[in-house]
């Protein structure tokens, strides 16, 4: 067997070491993706919102 | 003497933070890969468990993050119950999703070590019962904060249950002293870990990881629950305000 081969094998543990490590990198990466989205999202409307208000203003 | 108000306002917490988070990023990113290619490749099997050890390097750092993530919910509940600070109510907001999620991947995680090592993926004992009882309060946290109509009565709401469900935690750490369990007990306590170097040094790099990830996000959602109360009151302000016309001369 290639070391790569019995490196992904896990010592016939493959089955429950990789899922394992793959829902910690799904879990821990999509909380930082989402975490980033809802800070874009809420800086654009109250971008939007105090662009509105000095615009208002203005007219 | 000093005055907590001051201490800890939101604009000299929005300085310190934006200087601490690019450190949190880095030692994040550095943490992570210094703690996997241990856990991964630099680490031995374990006699009894071959290679499925490896599966502790996420699982127990996981654990201890959902055990310490809630006892600082419960802090920052206190604080926010009894002095009403903003921060503290922010900080509590903004952290149970990270620590709902550690406490998620602790049972995930513990239940693809349980399939070969125990035979089991679940059973319902002391140790795994308390921590899916953790699980359901941080759900049950976020649920009733968003369950008012008023902000503030939901945040209020949700303080107390942070505070009650707080007596679990003694439990989830006592459990497997307390009843008999599949789990076994606590190899690192004080007096000296039960554990060997090798395998001890990819556990406190993933434990180290674990709390720069929650820095950095929990920095990320703070400031983002800063800015949804500046928004709140920009639109109270633009609601009152005689001129503001809701849809017109909205930028296209």
């Amino acid at each position: 067997m290639s070391p790569l081969s019995e490196f992904l094998a896990m010592g016939g543990y493959a089955l429950f070491v990789w899922p394992a490590m793959a829902m910690v990198a799904v879990v821990l990466g999509g909380l930082l993706f989402e975490s980033l989205r809802q800070l874009r999202s809420a800086e654009a409307d109250l971008a939007a919102v105090e662009d509105r208000a000095r615009n208002g203003s203005r007219r | 003497m000093i005055d907590l108000a001051t201490f800890a306002n939101p604009a000299r917490f929005s300085r310190i933070a934006g200087r601490v988070f690019p450190w949190a990023v880095g030692a994040t990113a550095v943490l992570m890969a210094a703690g996997l290619y241990f856990a991964l490749f630099a680490s031995p099997p374990d006699y009894q468990q071959g290679e499925s050890v490896r599966i502790m390097y996420v699982h127990v750092p996981a654990a201890w993050m959902a055990l310490s993530s809630y006892t600082l919910l419960a802090v920052a509940s206190a604080v926010a119950l009894v002095w009403r600070h903003l921060l503290a109510d922010v900080v509590a907001r903004a952290m149970a999703p990270i620590g709902a999620c550690f406490t998620f991947l602790c049972l995930v995680t513990g239940s693809l070590w349980g399939k070969p090592m125990w035979g089991t993926f679940w059973v319902w004992d002391a140790r795994l019962t308390s921590v899916l009882v953790l699980f359901f309060l941080y759900l049950g946290y976020l649920a009733l904060q968003n369950a008012f109509d008023d902000p503030a009565r939901g945040l209020r709401a949700s303080a107390i249950l942070a505070l009650v469900g707080f007596v679990n935690v003694p439990i989830i750490k006592f459990s497997v002293d307390w009843w008999n369990t599949l789990h076994q007990p606590a190899s690192i306590k004080l007096g000296g870990p039960a554990i060997d170097a090798s395998m001890l040094v990819p556990l406190i790099l993933m434990t180290l990881a674990f709390e720069a990830y929650f820095v950095t996000v929990l920095l990320l959602r703070m400031r983002t629950e800063l800015v949804r109360g500046k928004l709140r009151s920009a639109r109270l302000r633009a609601a009152e305000a005689d001129e503001y016309l809701p849809n017109i001369g909205k930028p296209a």
